[in-house]
């Protein structure tokens, strides 16, 4: 081959080139997947919520959400009215579900800024659910998920999610045994809010003791433990003010 | 086998024992601890790498003469970044579960060892069919080795092989458990990988003595 590759004005042009090709095929493929990604997400997202109120087809042991097909008919069903908190008053807001937990947080920064809370309200079997979403950070990156409270703030439910905890031990956070712990917790003691602490300590594996407002920790994953524990106790805390009302 | 002459063979069984990527030429260890704590996630882990390293390989060996040797390594982290970063996007928009799974280990398939070295020691320099061949036979002598740790290290640690709690229930004491066995936390942690990694070279080592350095 004639041509010098070794010379700088090749090189330059060539990373150029390079540069250009790429970029415009990483553009061209993310820009005409965007639409069906966005659809992928909103319908995870509908997904997880019914998870949170028992809407999902679960076996024993594996965390099954109700079919893709399914989603946009039982979420209009279960879901009966969404809302916007601010402090106290809650507005109705059939698109509350929409809400960038991340992008308000980030907004929420400024003093002036009140941050807007998203709470979905669902009924199954004449009980009502109320749930919240969280988010918060795990070891390695983000984590979220969707608690379901009754009228008695007692939790009815939870489906955790992560952006990149360590398959096998951060990672389960998202599995059965896990999130089933957290079914029947208290977040209130007494008459003070708590949260839901991931403890670790062997005194009570099962999570029977449902009114201590802790569940058993995993093992060798601490710091996402931790990290839930405090997605649980700031994410809950801001909606506390508008709970209380509900206790009345 | 018509297409494939002894030599072509050679390329893929080659790394599945004694040119192993991992236990002989000591390349991707970070990738093996981190993913190894369950059996899924390494199997979905190999087949990543099979097919990045198979389509980075081909793609780096066609361009071989074309690519200034100045700037070859960064060239080499762009296709493979590339490669990844675009299957990720299709997984995501066609079959989200399993992009889901594939997520935490994007990162991690782009700055593989693996990868880099074989674009670097065996792309440059040969056809890319001979690279195809390599990148296949390397990924699978990478992913037997991961899921042998795997194996051990989900039925040490957690009790289960592929999710199936073989062993029986550790919290109500069934199979095993009844007689008094409990799950060694230890093997989910990273140096239980490795250790078990070391114990794999030294089993390799002590029926093949030509991989042992002369002092």
């Amino acid at each position: 081959m004639s041509r010098n590759t070794e010379s700088n004005t090749y090189t330059v042009l060539f990373a150029v080139a390079m540069v250009i090709i790429v970029g415009s095929l990483l553009a061209f493929v993310a820009q005409s997947l965007k639409g069906k990604i966005a659809e992928n997400k909103r319908i995870e997202k509908q997904q997880n919520i019914l998870y949170a109120m028992g809407v999902n087809e679960n076996e024993k042991g594996s965390v099954n959400f109700i079919p893709k097909d399914k989603v946009d008919a039982d979420f209009s069903k279960y879901i009966v009215k969404q809302y916007v908190i601010k402090g106290t008053t809650a507005t109705e807001n059939d698109k509350a579900y929409l809400i960038d937990l991340k992008r308000e947080a980030a907004k929420a920064k400024k003093p002036s800024y009140t941050r807007k809370l998203p709470l979905f309200v669902g009924e199954k079997d004449n009980k009502t659910y109320y749930i919240i979403p969280v988010r918060g950070k795990g070891l390695w990156d983000a984590i979220w998920g969707y608690i379901a409270l009754n009228k008695d703030l007692i939790v009815q439910g939870v489906y955790f999610d992560d952006a990149g905890e360590t398959p096998g031990l951060g990672g389960n956070i998202k599995e059965r045994f896990f999130m089933d712990e957290f079914i029947g917790e208290h977040i209130f003691k007494g008459n003070t809010f708590e949260g839901i602490t991931v403890f670790k300590g062997n005194d009570d594996p099962k999570s029977l003791n449902k009114t201590d407002c802790r569940v058993d920790a995993m093992a060798g994953a601490t710091i996402t433990g931790n990290g839930v524990t405090a997605m649980i106790k700031k994410g809950l805390q801001m909606y506390v003010p508008y709970l209380e009302t509900l206790k009345q | 086998m018509g297409i494939l002459t002894k030599k072509d063979l050679k390329l893929i069984t080659d790394p599945l024992a004694d040119n192993n990527p991992i236990t002989v030429q000591v390349l991707g260890i970070c990738s093996a601890l981190a993913v190894t704590a369950q059996l899924k996630a390494s199997i979905v882990m190999a087949i990543s790498v099979m097919f990045v390293l198979a389509a980075g390989n081909v793609v780096i060996s066609s361009m071989r003469n074309i690519i200034p040797p100045k700037i070859r390594i960064i060239v080499q982290l762009v296709i493979a970044a590339t490669l990844v970063i675009i299957v990720d996007q299709v997984l995501k928009a066609y079959s989200y579960n399993l992009s889901k799974q594939l997520s935490v280990f994007v990162g991690l398939i782009i700055t593989n060892c693996i990868i880099m070295g074989r674009f670097e020691a065996f792309a440059l320099a040969n056809t890319p069919w001979k690279s195809f061949l390599d990148g296949i036979g390397n990924a699978a002598g990478y992913g037997i080795i991961l899921v042998i740790v795997a194996f051990f290290r989900e039925l040490l640690g957690s009790g289960s092989v592929l999710g199936f709690k073989v062993l029986g229930n550790p919290i109500e004491k069934t199979g095993v458990y009844a007689y008094g066995y409990e799950n060694n936390g230890f093997m989910l942690l990273a140096p239980m990988a490795l250790i078990t990694l070391g114990v794999i070279i030294w089993v390799q080592r002590s029926r093949n003595s030509s991989l042992i350095e002369e002092n």
